[in-house]
């Protein structure tokens, strides 16, 4: 489909001090047990993974400030109406006589977590309308938990903070801004020089992945739209399918991974069977990849195992020395739909890219011009 | 050795190993050895895609000229069965345009996706995965994906540059019924096109152990007097390390779509 590329912004690192520290069991097998016999399986006798996936869902990577680690059916339910509510208010028609949004845009207190996420993605002055977006009105629920953070380890629900050589990138990345900047950065401001030149957009501007580790690994939900993965699974190579700009990955099966100097946008992905969970293996990252600000040393090791006929388990955890003084590990499901992916041409419709560096060069016109005068 | 005149005089046919469909087995990395992504018609070698004329006849025009023999075009039979493509009248003017002005039409130096069949025989592999339930082609080029839907999910919601594909199998022979497609793809860098009404059947058939015979049947009202039809091998790539790599070729058009908006463009 078109082309709806949006700036991302890592809105979970402007999460406060964290109020609650909770021990959480990191295991999601235990109750698989009863249910594995009635796995269906491919022909070579391994659980069959394959499916279309939908991966919104209202549960943020880190814990918001002030969430428990799990909700109760019953918060669950208010905030899920609370949701809906919202979204059913912004898919009125809005009023042609509407009064212009205020000089700075809209900075009143965010309602929801996703509030959050439009304002960043669309500008506090109104961006995407609803009808663009496809988010999730559910929370993941694990081991019958109902969870308020897909970090699961530490068990405060947090990315470890960034060690000394990581924030030490992400300072030179403020002076002169690059790619993953907007992706690994805590705030809303554009650094200076952002747009000189194409290569200082975010990938997902340049079509180049789709934001928010969309296609990962690790594979996130990107909370605004087009979030379908699909799983084709075959004695060798399994393929996992990112919706954003047409993504497959291919997983090799029992295989050694690429010579080191072969990097990938998306790694390099080897699997095996652990019993009945795919166990998936990835390194070779590019050096242009940069996963929430890490290096191409990152290692990401995802587990996928199906609980009943409609769901995936999706356990990963990441590791790179590099940017955190510890692995850290997530997990929610994936919930089966019974409709197909289409196309997502990025590039293609890419009217943006080029406006905006143009916008950049009109701009730097008229200030010379000013400037001159 | 009576028995041997019983044996029929042609080859006898080739029973390809299941796949875990029971349906021929397909899965693997494949590529096309031909050079029909240069021109699909017969063509002799040329010096380049992009030509000028020279006192003495063509010769590479400016913006290719530096690639020297790298950019010349090498020589094929063609693909298209019949020798030559029934194009209309105006579409055949159309066609030669695009050949004259190939640097700034051909989808493939903007790394657009390519559309189907030109996808098949870009000089770049691509890997078919089939399982009992799904069919999926994916292509090194562009990283362009095309999901075979094994049960028609009905008309398109928007037509696309892969158009949408739909798969049934005829015999051993894998059929692919492709519609919904834009006007924007090409057949070939010899400006060989079509427009939105474009309509592919493909057949791929296993017909050794490492060959795929493939036939794409091309209908569309708009550009051609009458349906035609290409055919050509596939071939399995024997590396033992063979697998699909990134040519996420978006990145290496940047400079040339948008490096005039630079804040400072590089000399020329």
């Amino acid at each position: 489909m078109r082309n709806r590329c949006t700036a991302w912004i890592n809105v979970a690192g402007l999460a406060l001090a964290l109020m609650f520290v909770a021990t959480l069991p990191l295991a999601g097998q235990a109750t698989l047990d009863a249910a594995k016999s009635a796995l269906p399986r491919t022909p070579d006798g391994h659980p069959d993974l394959q499916g279309t996936y939908d991966l919104s869902m209202m549960t943020p990577l880190e814990r918001l400030p002030g969430d428990p680690p799990f909700l109760t059916k019953e918060q669950a339910e208010t905030l899920q109406k609370a949701e809906v509510q919202r979204r059913a208010k912004n898919n009125q028609p809005s009023s042609a006589d509407r009064p212009a949004p205020p000089v700075g845009g809209d900075t009143s207190t965010p309602k929801s977590f996703f509030e959050v996420l439009e304002r960043a993605g669309g500008g506090a002055v109104g961006g995407y309308n609803n009808f663009w977006l496809h988010q999730g009105s559910a929370y993941t629920v694990v081991d019958g938990q109902i969870r308020t953070s897909i970090v699961v380890d530490p068990p405060d629900g947090h990315v470890p903070p960034y060690n000394a050589a990581a924030r030490q990138r992400q300072d030179a990345a403020r002076a002169t801004p690059t790619s993953d900047t907007r992706e690994s950065r805590d705030s809303n401001a554009e650094p200076p020089g952002s747009f000189d030149n194409p290569e200082q957009r975010p990938l997902g501007e340049r079509c180049l992945l789709g934001f928010g580790s969309t296609s990962g690994p690790p594979v996130l939900p990107d909370y605004f739209y087009n979030d379908l993965h699909q799983i084709v699974q075959t004695p060798d190579s399994i393929m996992i399918l990112t919706e954003m700009v047409h993504d497959a990955r291919i997983v090799r099966m029992n295989a050694q991974h690429l010579p080191k100097n072969i990097r990938r946008w998306m790694g390099d992905s080897v699997g095996h069977w652990e019993g009945d969970t795919l166990a998936i293996d990835t390194t070779n990252f590019s050096g242009k990849t940069r996963f929430r600000g890490s290096t191409e040393n990152l290692h990401v090791i995802e587990r996928l195992t199906r609980i009943d006929d409609k769901t995936l388990l999706y356990r990963f955890t990441v590791d790179d020395p590099d940017t955190w003084d510890r692995s850290w590990t997530g997990e929610y499901t994936w919930p089966a739909i019974d409709k197909p992916i289409y196309e997502y041409a990025c590039h293609e419709g890419n009217y943006a890219l080029g406006d905006i560096l143009r916008g950049a060069r009109r701009q730097d016109a008229r200030e010379a011009a000013k400037a001159g005068k | 050795m009576i028995a041997l005149g019983c044996i029929p005089l042609v080859a006898q046919v080739y029973r390809a190993p299941r796949g875990p469909g029971g349906k021929p087995d397909l899965n693997g990395i494949w590529q096309a050895l031909n050079e029909a992504n240069y021109d699909i018609e017969a063509h002799v070698a040329s010096p380049a895609m992009a030509l000028r004329s020279g006192p003495y006849g063509s010769v590479p025009a400016a913006p290719v000229l530096a690639l020297g023999a790298v950019g010349a075009v090498p020589p094929g039979l063609g693909v298209v069965e019949g020798g030559e493509i029934p194009y209309k009248p105006e579409a055949l003017a159309r066609k030669r345009e695009n050949e004259k002005d190939w640097l700034n039409r051909d989808p493939e130096i903007k790394c657009y996706l390519p559309g189907v069949p030109r996808a098949t025989y870009m000089p770049y592999p691509f890997q078919i995965l089939e399982s009992a339930s799904a069919l999926t082609f994916v292509y090194e080029y562009a990283g362009a994906v095309r999901n075979i839907f094994l049960k028609n999910p009905g008309p398109a919601p928007a037509d696309s540059w892969m158009g949408q594909s739909v798969g049934h199998w005829e015999g051993d022979t894998l059929v692919i019924d492709v519609t919904d497609f834009n006007d924007q793809t090409w057949f070939d860098r010899a400006g060989n096109f079509h427009s939105d009404k474009l309509h592919v059947v493909e057949r791929y058939t296993r017909t050794s152990p490492d060959v795929i015979s493939y036939e794409a049947t091309i209908e569309d009202p708009n550009v051609f007097t009458r349906p035609w039809k290409m055919s050509m091998a596939l071939y399995r790539r024997q590396e033992k390390n063979a697998q699909l790599l990134d040519f996420k070729c978006v990145e290496y058009v940047e400079e040339l779509l948008y490096g005039q908006y630079r804040k400072h463009p590089l000399s020329k």
